[in-house]
């Protein structure tokens, strides 16, 4: 048609490359890898509200990334929303429908529901049709009381009254099977949830490190990082590591000059110069 | 149309250290499976006990392993029954390599490190690929965590270098203890990066008055 190769791109991902991409790959040219989350989430619903759950460990194939990652995200002061699949593809669509939910409380002059969040995360993931490797449990408690749903990359939601997410799901939902039921206490809450984000943790090798809770009530929200730290380091040489210059043998040097040798500069800026600062 | 694929990387890792007069041959004790764990306590290491101060330590397919390890006790019993004297480290080391090719369009998947005594009393760690092709090193680690190891193992055993002509042995300087605990660090080390290490780790320290074994706990996440 004519006229429709001039129009610049309106959002949304451009598949311009993947020909090229799958030629290159063909030609053996190794693409980069995601870092994936391994993970597992979860979050139940009890008597005053939500508790959620992660585990911390960051993985990129076999080898830990990060030992101690934050899944657990803010969307709002009442709502949180723990993340798994591609790590940036989770921080990234929360941090966005945090920053939509703040911007409609203060046009609204209310404080965030639950589903809306929902509302906003499902249609931007069902837009990018599951490119968004993005599996969420979304918790809060609104003036409508206490949620707690599941999304799936492709944008579909689940209400439930239990859920677990990630490579450490099956782990995580047979100790929820076992245990769940209406009308939990807050420590009975908490602790169910950290027995199954721990049975994750040591049965899921995606899963690892530490347990993260989340507690949102009416009154308000606990973040507690590091609840549980089950896995400390387990031996540690008391001789200590010693990397002494001169053990790895230098077999040639050559020092060559760039450039002119440049006397020592003074102070850039001069005593009494305005130096413009960053946001004003 | 998927075809049925005959192998399956179970995991783990597995290091030798030779010295003057030991040598210490360690791995971790998981069996995996995908993101599964298939058992915490499960032995990598082949004792070869009728071969004269010898130790087999495998990581990759578990099932190409356990038939390897069966393979290789046969035969050394065979030779036994030849010679009339059990067979020597370097004479295992060679009859490993000359098994791992005889399947070399059908390969074992097993990644082998064998240590060991030799004649002289010597400490030896040969090291192995899927084929065959070995080496007689002074250290050496194969598995999963393998990439995780070997540069710290470089460092901290203050062996001789290999780029330093003449060749020397790279034998480590180091005393008994001072391995061991190198041994036990450095798998401590790679459990915390390496998904497929932990659970426990085995550890065989050989030398003249004999073979002693040992474990302790690594991280179960």
């Amino acid at each position: 048609m004519a006229g429709s190769m001039e129009l610049p791109a309106k959002g949304g991902f451009s598949f311009d490359l993947c020909r090229r991409n799958a030629m290159l790959e063909k030609s053996g040219l190794k693409m980069p890898g995601f870092l994936k989350t391994g993970t597992t989430i979860v979050g139940l619903v009890f008597k005053d509200g939500v508790v959620l759950g992660a585990d911390t460990r960051a993985t990129e194939g076999p080898i830990v990334a990060d030992k101690n990652c934050e899944k657990i995200h803010f969307m709002a002061p009442n709502i949180y929303c723990c993340g798994a699949g591609t790590a940036a593809d989770t921080e990234a669509v929360t941090d966005m429908v945090s920053s939509q939910l703040q911007l409609h409380r203060y046009a609204t002059s209310r404080e965030s529901r639950v589903v809306t969040a929902l509302t906003l995360l499902k249609t931007h993931l069902f837009n990018y049709q599951g490119h968004v490797s993005a599996a969420l449990v979304l918790g809060g408690v609104d003036v409508t009381g206490p949620h707690l749903h599941t999304v799936y990359p492709h944008g579909s939601t689940d209400t439930l009254p239990f859920a677990t997410m990630g490579s450490g799901s099956l782990a995580a939902m047979s100790v929820f099977e076992s245990k769940y039921k209406e009308g939990l206490t807050r420590e009975e809450g908490i602790q169910l949830v950290a027995d199954a984000i721990s049975a994750g943790i040591f049965n899921d090798l995606g899963s690892g490190s530490n347990v993260d809770v989340c507690v949102i009530t009416q009154g308000g929200t606990e973040y507690l990082r590091n609840h549980e730290e089950p896995n400390p380091r387990t031996y540690v040489s008391s001789k200590g590591f010693s990397f002494t210059p001169g053990h790895t043998e230098v077999l040639s040097t050559r020092v060559r000059q760039i450039g002119p040798v440049v006397a020592e500069a003074g102070p850039v800026v001069a005593e009494g110069d305005v130096i413009m600062e960053e946001g004003l | 149309m998927a075809r049925f694929d005959p192998y399956e990387n179970n995991g783990g890792t597995c290091v030798a250290v030779a010295g003057a007069d030991y040598c210490v041959v360690a791995a971790d004790t998981r069996l995996s499976v995908g993101y599964s764990i298939l058992s915490r306590r499960h032995s990598k290491i082949a004792h070869l006990i009728r071969a004269d101060k010898c130790v087999l330590a495998s990581s990759g397919f578990q099932g190409d392993i356990k038939a390897l390890q069966k393979n290789l006790s046969a035969k050394e019993l065979l030779y036994e029954h030849n010679h009339n004297k059990k067979m020597s480290c370097p004479a295992m080391a060679q009859l490993l390599s000359n098994t791992l090719y005889y399947k070399r369009f059908f390969p074992y998947y097993a990644f082998n490190v064998l240590g060991g005594l030799d004649s002289e009393g010597k400490g030896c760690v040969f090291t192995y690929d899927a084929v065959g092709s070995y080496e007689r090193t002074g250290y050496s680690a194969q598995g999963t965590g393998a990439a995780l190891m070997m540069p710290v193992l470089d460092k901290q055993l203050k062996s001789p270098s290999p780029l330093i002509l003449p060749a020397r042995d790279a034998v480590t300087p180091l005393s008994e203890s001072d391995a061991v605990d190198l041994v036990k660090d450095v798998f401590a080390s790679a459990t915390e990066r390496d998904i497929y290490t932990g659970d426990s780790l085995e550890i065989i320290v050989i030398n003249s008055s004999g073979t002693r074994r040992d474990w302790i706990e690594l991280r179960k996440d």
